[in-house]
């Protein structure tokens, strides 16, 4: 079938201004939309530009606004989207667009470095495993699935007008370590997100949970964390 | 999004609906008949059917509120946010259409 991919095309080195582009291009309904854009990129405009890496829905590097939607484009299927009319892509929004579909990922980052993602433990270490009931295991396994693909945080509303915001994948991300019984930092990172810039300033518009490619509950672990600083003491 | 979208423009329609209020209500101290022009002016027509739209905002900002309340202290809140929204619409309508017949036979019927 035929079908028109619109693109927001963006290169700083020729225009200030983001322009539309209207390619179309003969697609499967069971390709992909990253299918489409590699036939864009290949055969018709070499000089489109978008991350992609493992094309699996795993590394999370091609996430993008489709049809006013954040998705994966790797995982986003040309029937899903409506392709009797033109398919919409634009970079995920809130960050510096650098050119076409790539953005500046570092502030993103930024806020996940700063809610200490790794395992924070005192004492000696152990000469085997740290183990860990199931049950254990399974109070944080949702937030495990996070590929950073940073689909939740640039479908926030609050996180797009609101610069020093955590976002809800940092909040994810430290979801992950704070309800991990083998983890000792959990009062450092309560204190970080208690910030006036922290879990407080999400107001659950429920757009990362829709947004999630991995269908993580990410609202769900926000209040999660902002119950666990009510009722901590 | 649009439930937390459509909450802030109703309240901030409540907010501008208690300053005018309060600015009315104060009058009665300060003219009498000020007051009453005021009050006058609120039973012609046009004002009637402004009470509906007022009635409309505090019903939503209050039943939505609910649902807030919900999704931050009750654990499956999250989980059934959507649910909870057709909820709230479901109540919504339920309370609205019978008081915008009654509420419009009142103003027009005189």
């Amino acid at each position: 079938m035929d079908v028109t991919i619109k693109i927001l095309r963006y290169n700083p080195e020729v225009s200030e201004d983001a322009t539309w582009e209207s390619y179309q291009v003969t697609a499967e309904p069971t390709d992909r939309v990253l299918d489409a854009l590699h036939k864009v990129k290949w055969d018709l405009d070499g000089s489109l530009t978008f991350r992609r890496s493992c094309a699996h829905g795993v590394c999370g590097s091609d996430a993008m606004r489709i049809n006013g939607k954040n998705r994966l484009a790797c995982k986003t299927l040309i029937k899903d989207v409506n392709p009797s009319k033109p398919i919409t892509v634009e970079p995920i929004k809130g960050l510096p667009v650098l050119k076409d579909l790539v953005v500046d990922m570092e502030p993103f980052f930024d806020a996940y470095r700063s809610v200490m993602p790794f395992l924070v433990t005192t004492g000696n270490e152990p000469t085997r495993e740290r183990l860990q009931s199931q049950a254990d295991r399974d109070r944080f396994d949702d937030t495990t699935k996070c590929i950073l693909c940073a689909a939740c945080t640039t479908s926030c509303p609050v996180y797009w007008t609101d610069g020093q915001y955590f976002g809800p994948q940092a909040i994810v991300g430290a979801h992950r370590f704070i309800f991990d019984s083998r983890d000792e930092g959990t009062d450092q990172r309560l204190e970080i997100l208690n910030d006036k810039e922290g879990v407080w300033r999400c107001r659950t518009t429920f757009n990362c949970t829709e947004a999630c490619p991995r269908g993580i509950e990410v609202t769900k672990a926000i209040q999660e964390v902002k119950r666990a600083l009510i009722f901590r003491r | 999004m649009w439930s937390w979208v459509a909450h802030r423009i109703t309240g901030v329609t409540i907010f501008f609906f208690l300053f005018a209020h309060v600015i009315d209500t104060a009058m009665v101290r300060v003219s009498p008949e000020a007051y009453n022009t005021a009050v006058e002016t609120y039973k012609t027509p046009v004002v009637g059917v402004m009470e509906v739209g007022l009635v409309a905002a505090v019903l939503f900002h209050a039943l939505n509120g609910i649902r807030i309340v919900l999704v931050d202290f009750w654990g499956n809140g999250p989980r059934y946010q959507r649910q909870l929204t057709y909820g709230v619409i479901g109540v919504f309508v339920v309370l609205f259409v019978p008081f915008v017949w009654r509420h419009l036979t009142n103003v027009f019927g005189g």
